[in-house]
């Protein structure tokens, strides 16, 4: 069996049905928050798609994003993506290693030169020449720099790729970066999350494979089906925080209740992603439903925003009044002494000296 | 504490509404109507709209159960029935584990899975006249 | 600075820089004004001084034609707007988050709904005070700049946390790191301008009823 034969052929001689496939369509569709009544459209345009070649590179990663993607061995319609991609190299996922994975690497890009898709997760250290990861002896800077020269777009994902992530929290040791500040001249598109839902990864995917271009992005390079609205936007908990009932502590009246966790350091309001509708676990839930407040994973910095549990109109940490208030203390008295002085200067330089003789005038 | 023995409450049906449930029913009332008048099919994912606690189940209660329910097994089971109100189909989509993977209703005469695929019929037939070649050798 | 850095920003090096410099600054400044001293009144005082001190505070805060004379209109929406910004700022479960985060006290908060009604009314009777001083040629004649700031710096805190609960105008975060930094302004700039009289009023009037107390006009 080729491996890049159309997805049409590949199903049939894997002896799943049209009617499966519709069904995977339609889950699909509802993924991509397109009506339902794409389905069939979409089954239609990928049925004739040969399969794309996908390279995923694991930078400095915890591997929770492969993870979220593959949760089981069974065949599932989630899986069904695999069918729909050839993935080429995959470090979790692949049966190779050593050499022979490195070269299955070098063949496909040189076999699909321009136009494979570049997969990547973890951030990619800069610091002290980048030696903090390395794959086969090669900094991750090197090997992402070589392989995105022949990709045709990149998915960057989770927050650790998009954004830098873990990694790059406070005081960023590795001097992690996102993918984003080392490749300027391919498409990116970050989907972040810390793990990033599982269907989003593959709707991303299977958006990019049925229409051929990239979905739209907000100003940072999200998938705005995904990422437009905010967790706070369609949190089944918003008749509370507009009443204004919240949760005090974890297990009392309110927390039973159902009531809003804002007080509990939810993040939901300045959150982008889709656990709201879409959820976890094929829709068991999400964690302000089982309980907890959002902790603002797929936002940038959210490593360094603060407690999780400090509400959003505190301070993010303990308040330091000593130290800046010694320099906000020297900074009002120096400005207000020089003023006085200027002041003075030049009431002094203005004054006139008056005589007799001006007085008789 | 064993895990037996830790206490589970149910949230009872009763709780709250935020108002989906009556904006929903206009909408199904809207493409029922339009494809009675012109056959033009539509369909609602249920899967993208908020529901409070105890709404989805209000739905269920009050698009009850019509004549015609039909269950496929496609890499996965897929339950497919027509509500009371004729017309109204209500599609679920499950994957192998159970997992819901899509949830829709579809106003039409007859959803399009529920039909037999062109593909499928061709490759079926191919496969029934290998085996009427099989079997009765003439 | 994308927008997550500048909420993050608001909510811990601004915080700590704007409190530091109104904690600094209200010292400093009620230390200045305390300070000043009076030359001991080696008189008897033809009242009791302190008696009288007592009953200005009360009887200068009563609203009676004499005290509003032909400006009611500006005097009572004045009140309001004052109520209406001591329920929004104390009363709103989010604030009082941010006090006990700093302070440690707390108490019970009010249903959002009556926050929000108190917000809109605040803003609307604001802005009628302001039209007053404008259009009334004597207030307009003696107002300065600081005037309008010590206005403008009181407005926008209600105005922005206004518009971020309602979800408008800016995306939520920026909306919110803006509400913050224009509160952080306004605590700021308190001790330096007319707004220190959060604090100074009640001193001031029991100052001037206590000297006129001792000059024999006892009010």
């Amino acid at each position: 069996m080729n491996e890049h034969d159309t997805l049409g052929e590949r199903l049939a001689q894997q002896g799943i049905s049209r009617r499966s496939f519709l069904k995977f369509c339609a889950a699909l569709a509802s993924m991509m928050a397109l009506p339902p009544g794409a389905a069939s459209a979409i089954a239609e345009t990928l049925i004739k798609t040969k399969r794309p070649s996908v390279i995923w590179l694991s930078f400095q990663e915890c591997t929770g994003c492969t993870e979220s993607l593959t949760r089981s061995d069974t065949p599932t319609l989630e899986n069904m993506i695999f069918n729909m991609i050839s993935l080429d190299y995959h470090h979790t996922l692949q049966a190779a290693s050593g050499y022979g994975a490195e070269k299955s690497r070098e063949d496909a890009m040189k076999e699909f030169y321009g136009k494979y898709l570049l997969l990547v997760d973890g951030s990619i250290p800069l610091k002290d020449g980048g030696i903090y990861s390395t794959i086969a002896g090669r900094t991750n800077l090197d090997l992402l720099q070589e392989v995105a020269k022949g990709a045709a777009a990149i998915v960057a994902v989770g927050t650790c790729a998009s954004f830098g992530g873990i990694p790059e929290a406070r005081p960023n040791p590795t001097g992690a970066v996102p993918v984003s500040d080392i490749i300027k001249d391919k498409p990116i598109i970050n989907v972040s999350g810390c793990p990033p839902i599982p269907v989003v990864i593959t709707g991303v995917l299977a958006h990019y494979l049925t229409f051929g271009e990239l979905p739209a992005l907000d100003d940072l390079g999200r998938p705005k089906s995904f990422y437009g609205q905010s967790i706070h936007d369609r949190c089944y908990r918003r008749p509370f925080y507009d009443q204004g009932k919240f949760a005090k502590t974890f297990d009392d009246e309110g927390a039973r209740n159902g009531w809003c966790l804002f007080e509990l350091g939810c993040k939901g309001p300045i959150t982008h992603n889709a656990c709201a509708t879409t959820k976890w676990n094929g829709g068991t839930s999400f964690p302000i439903e089982s309980g907890h407040g959002c902790l603002g994973c797929s936002e940038p910095h959210f490593w360094d925003g603060g407690s999780f549990y400090a509400p959003l109109s505190t301070p993010t940490s303990p308040l330091n009044l000593a130290t800046d208030a010694v320099v906000a203390g020297a900074a009002i008295g120096a400005g207000i002494t020089i003023a006085n002085r200027m002041k003075k200067n030049a009431a002094k330089s203005e004054h006139q000296t008056a005589t007799v003789a001006d007085l008789e005038k | 504490m064993n895990l037996q023995n830790i206490p589970v409450s149910i949230e009872s049906a009763e709780e709250y509404s935020i108002g989906s449930l009556h904006a929903l029913l206009v909408e199904i009332a809207t493409l029922l109507e339009e494809f009675a008048r012109d056959g033009t099919r539509g369909s609602i994912d249920l899967n993208s709209l908020p529901f409070a606690a105890g709404e989805y189940d209000k739905l269920r209660q009050f698009l009850g159960q019509g004549e015609v329910s039909v269950r496929i097994e496609a890499v996965g089971p897929s339950e497919i029935m027509e509500t009371r109100y004729p017309g109204v189909w209500w599609v679920t989509h499950y994957n192998v584990e159970g997992d819901i993977v899509a949830d829709m209703l579809e106003i039409t005469d007859i959803p399009e899975i529920i039909k037999s695929q062109s593909a499928d019929i061709a490759a079926g037939l191919e496969l029934l006249r290998a085996q009427l070649n099989d079997e009765v050798p003439q | 600075m994308d927008q997550d850095l500048f909420l993050t920003w608001v909510r811990s090096t601004g915080l700590n820089i704007a409190l530091s410099i109104f904690v600094l600054g209200m010292l400093w400044r009620l230390f200045e004004i305390y300070t000043l001293g009076r030359k001991p009144d080696l008189a008897v005082p033809r009242r009791v001084a302190g008696a009288s001190g007592l009953r200005t505070m009360f009887r200068r805060s009563l609203i009676s034609p004499r005290t509003y004379g032909s400006s009611a209109l500006g005097y009572i929406a004045g009140y309001v707007f004052h109520i209406g910004l001591a329920i929004v700022v104390l009363l709103f479960a989010q604030h009082i988050k941010l006090i006990q985060s700093i302070t440690g006290l707390s108490w019970p908060s009010l249903p959002a709904q009556f926050i929000d009604a108190a917000a809109v009314v605040t803003l609307a009777t604001m802005l009628l005070v302001l039209v007053d001083r404008i259009s009334t040629p004597v207030k307009r004649f003696l107002s300065t700049f600081q005037d309008y700031a010590a206005w403008a710096l009181t407005f926008l805190p209600v105005l922005t946390g206004y518009l971020v609960t309602k979800h408008l105008l800016l995306p939520y975060t920026t909306m919110l790191a803006l509400h913050i930094l224009s509160a952080e302004l306004l605590l700021i700039f308190l001790p330096f301008t007319k707004l220190i009289h959060v604090f100074t009023l009640w001193g001031s009037r029991w100052y001037n009823g206590d000297v006129n107390a001792r000059k024999g006009v006892a009010t």
